[in-house]
């Protein structure tokens, strides 16, 4: 079983799990070889394609798609019986399907939300919940009015401005037009990806972002909300632990607000799950233990440990507010959808998100900005 | 009596003697003891450069068969805008830092001067040199960043408003720069200072009885001394140029949006973040390589020119 869980809690966590597991089928013994992130993802296709391992950990969605299509991964919907199916997130369950089968088992996923400080808000005067766009555009001229910067963002690192690109795209034009731009079929200057810039510009225009972004990590943006000049972050929920304690009860999650109620709501949550590959040597035991990774005490022990959501319903959730809160954020929610750089052919999702970062500079180079864009995917995209 | 103020081929033969007048050794011995590390460079020099210009005629992802595509790495390169803002940061860097033979040559003479601090000033301008240049990078990119800075900090305690250099598309490229050039400038200041050294004292002060002025002195006695210690310290400067991987890698990551990006990050980048093309990547080595030598080639051969005077 190879894996990329290598930051030191996650692979704790499953060398417990895989502890558990074994005590639980004796006859199975399993192998746990962790690498880390980059040179993982660098390995994993020429394991794929030569010496499989049974178990490979990876992302769902468009990632996971790439290898089903050549045929690299094995049909697991064996496990997903209609029990188990109730059971778990559809969004998750959606983005392991290709063609009505399963090709691998979620595991965990953590939503993006706007993180907000409540105490700034309130201090200018800015009504909770912000629920709708004008909501926080509102939000927005209030804060700057009390010289707060309303948005933390750090686009040093590119992939923060993707969020928010995907986040209007999702409310805008719906998950079914983002999963095609995602996966390259809708050219990038058409109308439909016009308007997300031209939401985008309204909160450019508002003074929204943090201005010194382009030089800024996100962690250096999330320190400016920690010393109270900045008052929302659309973030992974793997900031949190990054916000100081006395800070955290100050601290409240937002599901990104809404533009229009008759699109569909989907949520950008990346999963992370697990697959066979085909050329795998014991593909049933390890169908076993991928089934077991999704009972609710196995999904429990999993969310508390990585600080993710559980994708098994029933798993007990954790006393964490936040974490609540971010569970509430997809429960009704059917769609999924992973993150630019997740969804996108990797060569194009760079230039795409250099373009991001230019257009919260100079909005006005638009048309150049989705023309550049556009001659990336066109060579990309054969 | 020959003429001292024009130091020429006649004032050189009564100091060095060229070597090929010793007696001939067996060339045995310097065979042996120069083949290890000739190896070792055709191995780990040699062939990789080989190597790197041959894949520049392929197409290859580094998972897959290399594709062989003939000159259409260079035909996409030409008109790639990134490589266009590459190619001009490159050679400003490289114009940039021609200020640093002056500067270090401003400094090495200034801390000659027989003064008691100047052996600790020399010193701690040496400083930045015996850190590594991921570090510098590191320290001046907290130096100047928009929110936390030192910089910034300074700016508005006198009064004055806050500058950001790394968020400007214009003017990133020159705060790593100046970064560099600093560095460059202390190593450059030592190389003159071991070269001042060597100057023949008798010289100049047979110059200063005749009573020459300093302009002069320093024209016609020292600099020509100086010669070969120039010729150094311009070759470690255009090769210390283009060598400007590390500064951008951590400063400014070639942003915003590849404004300050040079051909050396531009080439790590499409080989080895989310874009891995090799093929690609090799052709702008390629191309930089060719930049090292239309710069450094033509200092060799004068170098080796003047050399068999």
């Amino acid at each position: 079983m190879n894996s990329n869980a290598s930051d030191p809690a996650p692979r704790r966590i499953w060398q417990e799990v895989i502890r558990d597991f074994q005590s639980a089928h004796p006859g199975i013994t399993v192998v746990l070889n962790t690498y880390d992130h980059e040179s993982y993802k660098k390995a994993l296709p020429g394991w794929l394609t030569g010496t499989a391992p049974d178990v490979v950990f990876w992302n769902a969605g468009q990632r996971m798609r790439q290898f089903v299509e050549p045929g690299l991964l094995r049909d697991v919907s064996a496990i997903f019986t209609p029990p188990i199916r109730a059971l778990l997130n559809e969004g998750a369950i959606d983005l392991v399907t290709v063609g009505g089968h399963q090709f691998g088992v979620p595991f965990a996923l953590y939503p993006i939300s706007l993180y907000l400080r409540r105490d700034l808000l309130e201090k200018a005067g800015v009504k909770l919940p912000i629920k709708s766009w004008n909501d926080l555009l509102s939000a927005c001229v209030a804060l700057r009015h009390a010289g707060v910067t309303p948005v933390a963002i750090g686009t040093r690192d590119l992939w923060p401005a993707a969020a928010w690109f995907d986040q209007i795209d999702l409310r805008l034009n719906g998950p079914d037009f983002h999963a095609d731009l995602m996966a390259g079929r809708v050219p990038y200057n058409d109308q439909r990806v016009r308007a997300v810039f031209g939401k985008w510009k309204e909160l450019i225009d508002a003074g929204c972002f943090l201005n010194s972004h382009a030089s800024l990590s996100w962690q250096e943006a999330q320190l400016v909300m920690n010393q109270g000049r900045a008052a929302m972050m659309l973030m992974g929920n793997f900031i949190v632990p990054n916000f100081p304690p006395e800070l955290l009860d100050r601290i409240e999650l937002a599901p990104f607000p809404l533009i229009d109620r008759d699109v569909i709501p989907a949520e950008e949550a990346p999963v992370n799950s697990l697959h066979i590959p085909s050329a795998a040597k014991n593909p049933e035991e390890a169908e076993i233990f991928l089934a077991y990774v999704l009972q609710q005490q196995v999904q429990e022990r999993l969310a508390r440990g990585l600080a993710m959501i559980p994708v098994n319903r029933d798993a007990g959730i954790s006393d964490d507010r936040l974490l609540k809160a971010g569970i509430e954020q997809i429960a009704g929610v059917t769609r999924l959808s992973q993150y630019y750089d997740r969804d996108s052919e990797p060569a194009l999702a760079l230039v795409g998100m250099k373009a991001f970062q230019e257009f919260m500079m100079h909005p006005e180079r638009l048309d150049t900005l989705l023309d550049r864009i556009e001659k990336s995917r066109q060579t990309v995209v054969r | 009596m020959p003429d001292l103020t024009r130091p020429g081929p006649e004032n050189q033969r009564h100091r060095i003697r060229p070597l090929y007048s010793r007696p001939a050794k067996p060339l045995v011995f310097p065979i042996l003891l120069l083949a290890p590390a000739v190896v070792l460079f055709a191995v780990f020099v040699i062939y990789p450069i080989l190597k790197t210009i041959a894949l520049s005629f392929y197409s290859w992802n580094g998972l897959s068969q290399p594709r062989f595509v003939g000159f259409a790495n260079y035909r996409e390169l030409a008109p790639d805008p990134v490589f266009l803002i590459a190619l001009t940061n490159s050679l400003l860097w490289l114009a940039a830092y021609m200020a640093a033979p002056v500067l270090g040559l401003g400094l090495a003479l200034l801390t000659s001067q027989q003064l008691a601090p100047m052996r600790l000033i020399r010193a701690m301008f040496f400083l930045p040199y015996v850190i590594s240049q991921a570090v510098i990078a590191l320290v001046f990119g907290w130096f100047l960043n928009s929110e936390f800075g030192l910089l910034n900090a300074l700016l508005h305690a006198i009064g004055l408003p806050s500058i950001h250099p790394l968020e400007s598309e214009r003017f990133s490229i020159l705060a790593a720069i100046t970064a560099g050039l600093w560095l460059q400038a202390a190593y450059c200041m030592m190389l003159y200072v071991a070269g001042l050294s060597l100057l023949d004292r008798d010289l100049i002060a047979a110059a200063r009885l005749d009573n020459i002025g300093a302009l002069t002195l320093f024209r016609k006695v020292i600099a020509p001394q100086l010669r070969p210690a120039t010729f150094i310290v311009l070759m470690v400067t255009v090769v210390g140029a283009l060598r400007n991987f590390d500064l951008i890698a951590i400063m400014t990551l070639g942003g915003p949006y590849d404004s300050s990006t040079v051909l050396a990050y531009f080439a790590y980048e499409q080989a080895f973040s989310s874009s891995q093309r090799l093929g690609y990547a090799a052709a702008i080595s390629t191309v930089l390589f060719a930049m090292v030598w239309g710069f450094v080639g033509p200092l060799l051969l004068y170098m080796l020119a003047s050399e068999k005077t």
